[in-house]
């Protein structure tokens, strides 16, 4: 990319720093033989940032590359290209046992199953009591049962005394997340990241899980990076949406104006995919049949343009770049950032 | 009046000599009281209790509920894939006419893929992975005494176009097609002999919103134009909602509510549904704090002597907690909730003609 180059929403308005953000942040895997070298591309240049208090929804097919951002946050992976700035300081710099282990408290992860996530062998205190130790180190044995108690309780896990002796086996699965709720926020998180929360969840149990989440933020003040493929509960907790496609991000800005008004196609066929009993079946998804590509050895151009009704000479030759199209609002995709109105399904 | 656009049966013409019974009458399913256990070492668990329904040749039933309510025992039932320590202790599933349970296995062959087939769950360990998707085609046919060659092929690469798919991709396997393609050969497999029956069990729940759009989409076309019936099972009510005719909803091991689609979805009478349909947040109406269902299902080893869903239920009252309550049929929907006692006598889930309309 030849032209001067803008990082979207950087820096806030006031200059402030915002809690996390990326910068071109690039994650390659090697894939194939050592003969016929090929390179996936999980993640690619992507720039995105979390403010403080902030719940953002990173949505996208599997495969998008989602996932493997939460990675990157997590310090999980390294990335290949890029930075992480967590509070202005790229994460790369934290390189000793004692700043990773701040990290990691500061930015914890929760994951998508929780059947598999908690040592099925101990009792849930165990898992908790070790965390604390390790994290807050500072606390007499009293004061971390007292802490863990207290989260336990934040998070909905009532009597904490008696949950936190029971075994995994012995909780639900609503439960079991929200242990994985508790463990994160013993640790005085900033930001979770929490990875398809609630996807493996029974869709009675999943709103109490949401709404737990609403209230980490607006009660704990923690900023939580939401991870899912489901608009329709985003759309539920979210103050931002970033909707990624094909290792980029194809759209973001405040989650009601972009699910209001969708400017790139793709967010606007996940809208008419969405299922939703409470309004009319929606037309158009009936002639996608179309999948998410594979991003092995990219060649320029806009990803989704195979499936794109809307793909002109230039998108398969130009890869659009994320650029601001409003206040807030940004978009790739050089239809809409002709001006035109976009709409393709 | 759903009439169901049978004379699209052209597929039978490259049917085997075998006769095919044809189906002109009644419902091609009728389950009567089915009951299932699992008969663990100190306990019995009633998995699926005393479920009745008939499925009318063509119809969409769903069948939705929550994890470890007995939907895809009750399916398994019906299908005859139940291994110890499940058992169906009472009941029958006649289909076509015929008494399921307790047929050997070998009559069971005879009617498995040929008339009634079956869309796992997840169709990655469904498929066999060290043979192409042509190979297990030819499996399935060859089983029902398809022998030409020419015959196979052209077979297979007829129902792997009725699904979407390009026939080139028989020779593939199954690691080479994407999770959608996987799920749509299974399907294309399931049409192989044009069955009257496909019972699918959460057939998109391994698929992203987009995929798993087309894919019902497709569903209900194929049905619409072979004419076999559906029953699906799904934990995602909002999925089936506009493909459904018929939505039965389970609640530990039972019926607690079934009727027309659209009108349980307008006005759900039994708490547990109206609950449901509260669960999930809308993605274009209007935004609103939901609550869910606090609570967990019971444990089907020792349920509440009452109703099951008294304990988690916000319009419990005292007699709900010791007298179990019968299915009662209220505007064409059965309920099992006391409110609805008056309703009418206790029926048989069977829908009546009007019903289905709707």
């Amino acid at each position: 990319m030849t032209e001067p180059w803008a990082p979207p929403e950087q820096v806030l308005a006031d200059g402030t720093e915002p809690l996390l953000r990326t910068e071109k942040l690039t994650r390659h895997f090697k894939i194939g033989s050592a003969l016929s070298q090929k390179t996936l591309h999980a993640v690619d240049e992507v720039d995105l940032s979390v403010g403080s208090r902030q719940i953002v929804a990173l949505a996208g097919e599997s495969g998008s590359g989602k996932s493997t951002i939460a990675r990157l946050l997590a310090k999980i992976y390294k990335p290949t290209s890029g930075e992480v700035y967590f509070e202005g300081r790229p994460i790369s710099s934290f390189r000793s046992r004692k700043d990773r282990l701040w990290y990691s408290g500061l930015a914890p992860m929760v994951f998508q199953d929780p059947f598999a996530s908690i040592n099925p062998v101990f009792r849930v205190s165990h898992g908790m009591l070790r965390s604390l130790k390790l994290h807050r180190p500072e606390l007499s044995k009293q004061d971390q049962l007292a802490e863990a108690e207290r989260v336990f309780d934040v998070v909905g896990l009532t009597p904490p005394a008696d949950v936190l002796l029971r075994y995994p086996h012995e909780l639900s699965g609503g439960q079991r997340q929200r242990v994985g709720f508790a463990q994160a926020l013993a640790m005085r998180p900033k930001l979770i990241l929490a990875d398809e929360p609630v996807s493996m969840l029974d869709v009675s149990i999943r709103i109490g899980l949401l709404n737990l989440m609403v209230k980490l933020r607006d009660e704990e003040g923690v900023s939580i990076l939401y991870i899912t493929h489901d608009l329709a509960s985003a759309r539920y907790v979210a103050d931002r949406l970033i909707v990624m496609y094909a290792a980029q991000i194809a759209e973001a800005g405040p989650i009601e104006e972009v699910m209001s008004s969708p400017r790139h196609p793709y967010t606007q066929l996940l809208l008419s995919a969405a299922p939703d009993p409470r309004a009319p079946l929606g037309v158009g998804a009936e002639t996608d049949r179309g999948e998410p590509p594979k991003v092995i050895d990219p060649t320029p151009g806009c990803r989704f343009r195979w499936r794109c009704p809307l793909a002109m000479e230039t998108c398969h030759t130009v890869t659009p770049v994320l650029k601001p199209i409003g206040v807030g609002r940004d978009v790739a995709c050089h239809v809409a950032q002709s001006g035109a109105e976009v709409k393709a399904f | 009046m759903r009439a169901v656009p049978r004379v699209s049966r052209t597929l039978a013409d490259d049917q085997p000599a075998a006769a095919r019974s044809s189906w002109d009458g009644g419902p091609i399913l009728e389950v009567r009281d089915l009951t299932v256990e699992y008969i663990l070492e100190n306990d019995v668990v009633l998995a699926v209790e005393k479920v009745s329904f008939d499925l009318a040749p063509g119809e969409f039933l769903a069948i939705v509920g929550e994890s470890g309510c007995g939907k895809s025992t009750l399916l398994f039932g019906i299908a005859q894939l139940l291994f110890p320590p499940a058992e169906i202790v009472a009941g029958s599933v006649n289909f076509k006419g015929r008494n399921l349970v307790g047929l050997t296995d070998s009559h069971l062959t005879a009617i498995r893929w040929r008339d009634l087939s079956v869309v796992m769950q997840s169709a990655m360990n469904a498929l066999n992975p060290v043979k192409s998707i042509g190979a297990q085609f030819k499996d399935a046919m060859r089983a029902h005494g398809v022998t030409s060659e020419h015959e196979i092929a052209a077979r297979s690469a007829q129902v792997l176009q009725m699904v979407g798919i390009d026939p080139i991709h028989l020779k593939s396997y199954p690691h080479q097609l994407s999770g959608g393609m996987r799920q749509r050969s299974m399907i294309a497999m399931a049409l192989l002999f044009t069955p009257d029956l496909v019972i699918m069990d959460e057939p998109t729940s391994a698929l992203d919103v987009v995929a798993q759009r087309s894919l019902m989409v497709q569903i209900k076309e194929l049905q619409r134009d072979i004419g076999f019936a559906v029953i699906f099972v799904t934990h995602d009510m909002s999925l089936v909602s506009h493909f459904s005719d018929r939505l039965m909803v389970m609640y530990a091991g039972q019926v607690s509510e079934v009727g027309a689609t659209q009108q349980l979805f307008d006005t759900p009478l039994h708490p547990y549904t109206a609950g449901l349909m509260e669960a999930f947040p809308s993605i274009r109406g209007p935004k609103v704090a939901l609550s869910g269902i606090p609570g967990n299902p019971p444990n089907l080893a020792s349920p509440p002597p009452g109703c099951r869903f008294a304990p988690r239920c916000p319009k419990v009252f005292d007699r709900c907690r010791t007298e179990p309550p019968e299915l009662y049929q209220v505007d064409g929907t059965l309920v099992r909730c006391l409110l609805f006692e008056g309703g009418a006598a206790p029926g048989l889930p069977g829908r009546d003609t009007a019903g289905s309309a709707a």
